[in-house]
């Protein structure tokens, strides 16, 4: 029973994961660059929710939509404003980039809201449990799994069948050949970056529905395991980001309840290590080939 | 201009079934041996049974239609790809399993086709990355500034001057690589990867973006590097009057496969790389 | 001597003339106790910042590759330290300060170089973004593993337990879990910080302007070239990645005998990316603007109150506008236009000065 409970919690955990993993793959398979603001965004996504729940007095389905809102808009202003001067620049430079964003969107929030945990209230996300013998599983859970699986076909859809879908996909595999083809290139990486954010915010909710407490750094340390996540499951690839998420997800909760409480961080980052090591381009990766 | 001329109408001698080098390279040990060589990208043969012997002094050309395979056979020889058939030997050695430093300490070095030199280090400092282990020391003489540290990088300055003067480039020495004009920066990579003493010189396009003054100079000069230091060269070049003035022997490529081989009277007079070429050659002769 | 040559020598005499007349300037400053308290407990932090900048700035700058887990070297330094001096104190009875600071400042660097090479050989196969989050992946782990670790010496031997918090009767702690190195004697000093960056700076002045050095700045600057020239990249990138590490250790290990506790929340991501800012301020691959940076962003929050408040809403700011301002191509063409004239300007005096 104790092992089915970890199981639900891992897939739960690695949904949310997952959601967060799609944001980094997106963005890197197309920009290739390492967002690293991406966790930031969920925080600050989060914020807005609780602000249209706590203080707004909302309902709960159009607080989320505002933190998507949001959201989208704050993803394609930190791609135009920070990240597209540095097009042509290093990865070096680019990562610092976004290093520092994280930092600014941290400190805007400590600013605003305050360095204090905030609760996240409850929604129609955490209802009642539902109890199958002596299992249960909660409601955040079952929205969260829920989630991960819709969001993962619609965006398979999308990339799949759309005409922006399709730059997209251009612009990943060769982005000089794809502007030669009349693709918009700095829109096509701007509607990533949209899309990547609106489900951070998604996740943002989904994540303090599970956990609820709020503060600034909230979103770092699930922002660099899900992007850990995207590199296990292969990055650039989506169906990877959810395989990866779940599957990072489950290990950190076993992890945790089989081997060391304290330990779970490590445990995570231990299997980075370990897949970057034995397979680089990870799960469901394409090996990438340097031109000479 | 007049040695270059006699140099390509060495007699061409077989050595092995169809093999050629110059008839003055005939009893030395070749310096490089391609054998059946190929490599697979995802199915698609990139280069397919790639035959090739260089010998000793011999100035070599390596042509073909853009996209024939010509870089990659570069990157096979250097080592950048593991070939997935055949076998490269260098000076007698397979270079199976090597890496690129390993080959590079056989006796290959090369230039590239999209430069790369170390832009932000100057000129100088480039060569001396060539005289890497040519002229050594070890960390702890570097940081502790032992005798031997002065000794040495002595030796290295002088060289790399030396090495330098081949293209008059001296007064440059201080200069960041990546601020030189194009055409430097390419002369600046032939002086580099001399200064590994290599025993076969590679270089990719040596000629691309200069005008025909400056071609001319850099065939006299690639004429001029094999003869002062007795290395073999094989060149890929897409100026045929540059190939054809300084190639003692050339080999075409199309879709990763050698359709010709030998002199350049012979290749000119091939009807089946006449066929390949046939656009660019009318609109050479025209 | 060429121009390249003498113009690396200004830099290395300035760089030494700065920092050994800062030295005398403070050591007179405190001789006649003109000193501020809060200036005079910031120097040996100081030193230590300086040590960091300087040799994440060998791996970022020179190495070309991101760490950011440079903290996770400095807490194993300080750690290391702690338990040595400790031991050397309580098991041994080594009471002169000096010697005890120095063994445990070697050791700190020693074991942060050890984990430096062991972190290194998987991390520098890996490249660009991927080594950057490894490391930062190495960095957490290192901090995990420290909370869980707990020291004791008794009867002259150390005691080692991992997970476990229970220890045999009559063991003095040195380091407990979450709780840190704990009571550790305070010894470090200024004189000691003052010589280890003169020792930093030598390493890596002297590494960059070497065989070595350029191996590294050749695998930075272009790969495949340098391999191809017959250079061993993975064994340069760990040269400076281990050097940096063991530097880190050292400044570790004054940092951590200078206070009574070293806890693990020290030593955070946070911590990391503090020097990332003063190396970025001080300008990739400059030595000396690091050591000037670091020297002032650790000052800085201590006389301005406000700055204080806001540090790393605006350490954040500068990391984004400097990475801006010196890679886009368009703002770095307007800027050297703009510059040209005074350079332009002032040359033309010095070559005036000249043939006069």
């Amino acid at each position: 029973m104790i092992f089915l409970d970890n199981l639900i919690n891992g897939l739960s955990l690695g949904s949310i994961y997952a959601i967060i993993a799609l944001g980094y793959t997106m963005v890197y398979g197309i920009a290739k660059m390492l967002n690293f603001a991406h966790g930031d965004v969920i925080m600050i996504g989060a914020y807005i929710a609780f602000c249209g729940l706590q203080y707004w007095g909302l309902p709960p389905v159009i607080a989320i939509l505002a933190a998507m809102a949001v959201c989208t808009l704050l993803g394609v202003t930190i791609e135009g404003l920070a990240y597209r001067p540095l097009r042509q620049a290093t990865s070096l430079a680019v990562l610092i980039t976004a290093i520092g964003m994280s930092y600014l969107l941290q400190n805007i929030a400590l600013m605003i809201w305050g360095a204090n945990p905030k609760s996240f209230p409850r929604t129609f996300i955490n209802g009642a449990s539902i109890r199958i013998g002596q299992l249960s599983i909660s409601s955040a859970t079952i929205w969260t799994i829920l989630a991960n699986i819709v969001i993962m076909v619609a965006l398979t859809l999308f990339t799949a069948k759309t005409k922006m879908g399709k730059a997209m996909r251009c612009v990943s595999e060769d982005r000089g050949a794809a502007e030669l083809m009349g693709i918009n290139v700095n829109r096509t990486i701007s509607m990533t970056f949209a899309i990547g954010s609106a489900l951070a915010a998604i996740a943002g909710v989904l994540l303090c529905s599970s956990y609820p407490i709020l503060q600034p750094t909230t979103g770092s340390m699930p922002g660099i395991k899900a992007f850990t996540a995207a590199v296990f499951g292969g990055i650039g690839s989506i169906p990877g980001a959810m395989i990866g998420g779940v599957l990072l997800g489950v290990i950190e909760i076993f992890g945790k309840a089989y081997i060391s409480t304290e330990l779970g961080d490590a445990i995570v980052f231990a299997v980075l290590i370990v897949v970057l090591l034995v397979k680089p381009t990870g799960l469901l990766g394409k090996p990438v080939r340097e031109k000479v | 201009m007049s040695q270059v001329k006699r140099r390509a109408n060495v007699k061409m001698v077989p050595l092995q079934s169809d093999a050629i080098v110059p008839e003055r390279d005939i009893d030395k040990a070749p310096v490089l041996e391609a054998r059946h060589l190929g490599i697979e990208f995802g199915g698609l043969k990139a280069v397919d049974d790639f035959n090739l012997t260089i010998g000793r002094t011999e100035i070599a050309g390596l042509i073909g239609p853009n996209g024939a395979g010509k870089t990659t056979v570069f990157n096979l020889i250097t080592k950048v790809y593991e070939p997935t058939m055949g076998a490269v030997l260098i000076n007698g050695h397979d270079t199976k399993g090597l890496s690129i430093v390993q080959a590079s300490k056989l006796g290959i070095a090369r230039t590239f086709q999209n430069i790369r030199l170390f832009d932000q280090m100057t000129v100088e400092e480039n060569v001396r990355i060539g005289l890497h282990n040519q002229i050594k020391y070890d960390m702890a003489t570097g940081i502790l500034r032992l005798p031997r540290y002065w000794k040495q990088e002595k030796r290295q300055h002088e060289k790399a001057l030396e090495l330098l003067h081949i293209f008059d480039m001296e007064k440059l020495a201080d200069e960041t690589a990546g601020s030189l004009p194009y055409g430097v920066q390419r002369r600046l990579e032939i002086v580099r990867a001399l200064a590994t003493n290599p025993s076969l010189l590679l270089l990719d396009e040596p000629a691309a973006g200069m005008n025909p003054h400056e071609t001319e100079e850099l065939m006299e000069n690639i004429a001029k590097i094999r003869d002062q230091f007795q290395i073999a060269i094989l060149l890929i070049e897409h100026d045929m009057s540059l190939v054809m003035g300084v190639c003692e022997g050339i080999c075409v490529l199309n879709f990763g496969k050698v359709i010709a081989k030998g002199t350049a009277d012979e290749i000119q007079a091939n009807p089946v790389v006449i066929e390949a070429y046939l656009g660019k050659k009318k609109e050479a002769q025209a | 001597m060429t121009k390249a040559k003498r113009n690396r020598l200004i830099y290395n005499i300035v760089t030494f003339a700065l920092v050994i007349g800062a030295f005398l300037l403070l050591q007179s400053m405190i001789a006649n106790k003109s000193i501020t308290r809060s200036l005079k407990g910031q120097l040996v932090p100081i030193c230590c910042w300086v040590v960091m900048a300087v040799s994440l700035n060998l791996v970022i700058g020179i190495s070309g590759e991101l760490s950011l887990g440079h903290a996770g070297f400095m807490s194993v330094g300080a750690y290391t330290g702690a338990v040595i001096s400790g031991w050397l104190l309580n098991a041994h009875g080594v009471d002169n300060t000096t010697l005890r600071l120095v063994l445990a400042i070697v050791a700190g660097g020693m074991a942060a170089g050890v984990m430096g090479a062991l972190i290194g050989i998987p991390v520098l196969r890996l490249r660009g973004d991927y080594l950057a989050i490894v490391t930062l992946a190495f960095g957490e782990i290192i901090r995990n593993l420290v909370n869980v670790l707990y020291v004791g010496v008794a009867d002259g031997r150390l005691t080692f337990s991992f997970l476990n918090k229970s220890m045999p009767e009559g063991v003095t702690m040195l380091v407990d879990g979450a709780k840190g190195a704990v009571k550790i004697k305070p010894i470090s000093t200024f004189t000691a910080g003052f010589v280890l960056i003169l020792i930093t700076l030598i390493v890596v002045l002297n590494l960059v302007n070497s065989r070595a050095g350029r191996a590294i700045k050749a695998t930075r600057d272009n790969r495949i070239a340098a391999e191809s020239m017959g250079v061993p990249v993975t064994k340069y990138k760990m040269m400076a990645f281990v050097t940096a590490a063991a530097l880190a250790g050292m400044a570790g290990a004054l940092y951590g005998l200078n206070s009574s506790t070293v806890v693990p929340t020290q030593f955070t991501f946070n911590q990391s990316i503090n020097v990332l800012v003063f190396v970025v301020l001080g300008g990739l691959g400059n030595v000396l603007g690091s050591v000037i940076s670091a020297t002032l962003l650790t000052v800085l929050p201590e006389m301005l109150r406000a700055f204080s408040d806001y540090r790393m809403l605006v350490y954040a700011v500068v990391l984004i506008l400097v990475m801006i301002f010196t890679n886009n191509p368009l703002i770095r063409s307007v800027l050297s236009s703009a510059v040209a004239p005074i350079k332009r300007a002032l040359r033309g005096k010095k070559q005036g000065g000249e043939t006069a």
